[in-house]
C-alpha cells in the first residue's frame, strides 16, 4: 500500500530525474549552423542593403 | 500512472521544446536591431572605401584598413574611426546574437559564420582576405 505522500515523493523524484535528463539534452545542443547562416545572410543583406541573395552578389559593377 | 511512462513523457515534452528552440536562431531583438541600424547607417560612409580598396574584409568577421594610400590624408582619421566603430559593432552583434539565444559560448561560431557570409556576399571589386592574402572579388 502506498500513502499519498509517498506517491508524491516518488513522482517528484521522477520529475527531478526527467529534468536532469533534459538538462543534458540542453547542454549538448549543437550549434545550428544552417540557421546561423540564414540569419547572417538576412542581417548582412539589411546592413549592405542588398536586394536578394539568389542573384550573384550585385549587378552594379558588372562588365 | 506507470512511473516509466511518466518519466518518458516529461523528457519527451521538455526535449521537444528544446529542439524547437534550437531550430531557429533568434535575431529579432532590440539589441540586435539597434546594432544593425547603426551598421546600416555607417555603411553609407564605408561603401566607398570598400569599393576603392582602402578597406577590406578580414577572415574573422571584421574589417581592416588594407591600403592607407588610397585614402586622402585628411580622411585617414575618419576612416580609422569608421573601422574601429564598425568592428566594435560587429563584435557586439555576434555577442548579442549568442546571448539572445541563451548560448553566449556560440559567439565565436557566430563570428565565423558571419565572416564567411560577409565575404561571400561582398560586392564585385571589394577586397577580401583569404588564406592567400588579399584578393579582389
Amino acid at each position: 500500500m502506498q500513502t499519498r505522500a509517498a506517491s508524491f515523493a516518488k513522482k517528484s523524484w521522477i520529475a527531478l530525474a526527467a529534468c536532469a535528463l533534459s538538462a543534458c539534452v540542453t547542454i549538448n545542443i549543437y550549434f545550428p549552423a544552417a540557421a546561423a547562416e540564414k540569419a547572417a545572410d538576412k542581417i548582412i543583406e539589411e546592413v549592405w542593403q542588398i536586394q536578394q541573395s539568389d542573384k550573384p552578389a550585385t549587378v552594379k559593377e558588372k562588365k | 500512472m506507470n512511473p516509466l511512462r511518466y518519466l518518458f513523457a516529461i523528457v519527451a515534452l521538455v526535449g521537444a521544446l528544446n529542439v524547437y528552440a534550437a531550430a531557429d536562431l533568434e535575431v529579432n531583438t532590440p539589441g540586435v536591431n539597434a546594432i544593425k541600424s547603426s551598421m546600416q547607417a555607417r555603411h553609407a560612409q564605408l561603401a566607398g572605401y570598400y569599393a576603392n580598396g582602402a578597406v577590406g574584409l578580414s577572415m574573422d568577421g571584421m574589417i581592416e584598413l588594407r591600403d592607407a594610400g588610397s585614402v586622402p590624408l585628411a580622411a585617414r582619421q575618419t576612416v580609422n574611426a569608421l573601422i574601429a566603430a564598425e568592428n566594435q559593432d560587429r563584435d557586439a552583434l555576434y555577442a548579442e546574437i549568442a546571448n539572445a539565444n541563451g548560448h553566449p559560448e556560440w559567439k565565436s561560431e557566430i563570428r565565423s559564420t558571419f565572416a564567411q557570409r560577409w565575404i561571400q556576399l561582398a560586392q564585385r571589386g571589394w577586397w577580401v582576405m583569404s588564406n592567400n592574402g588579399w584578393t579582389q572579388k
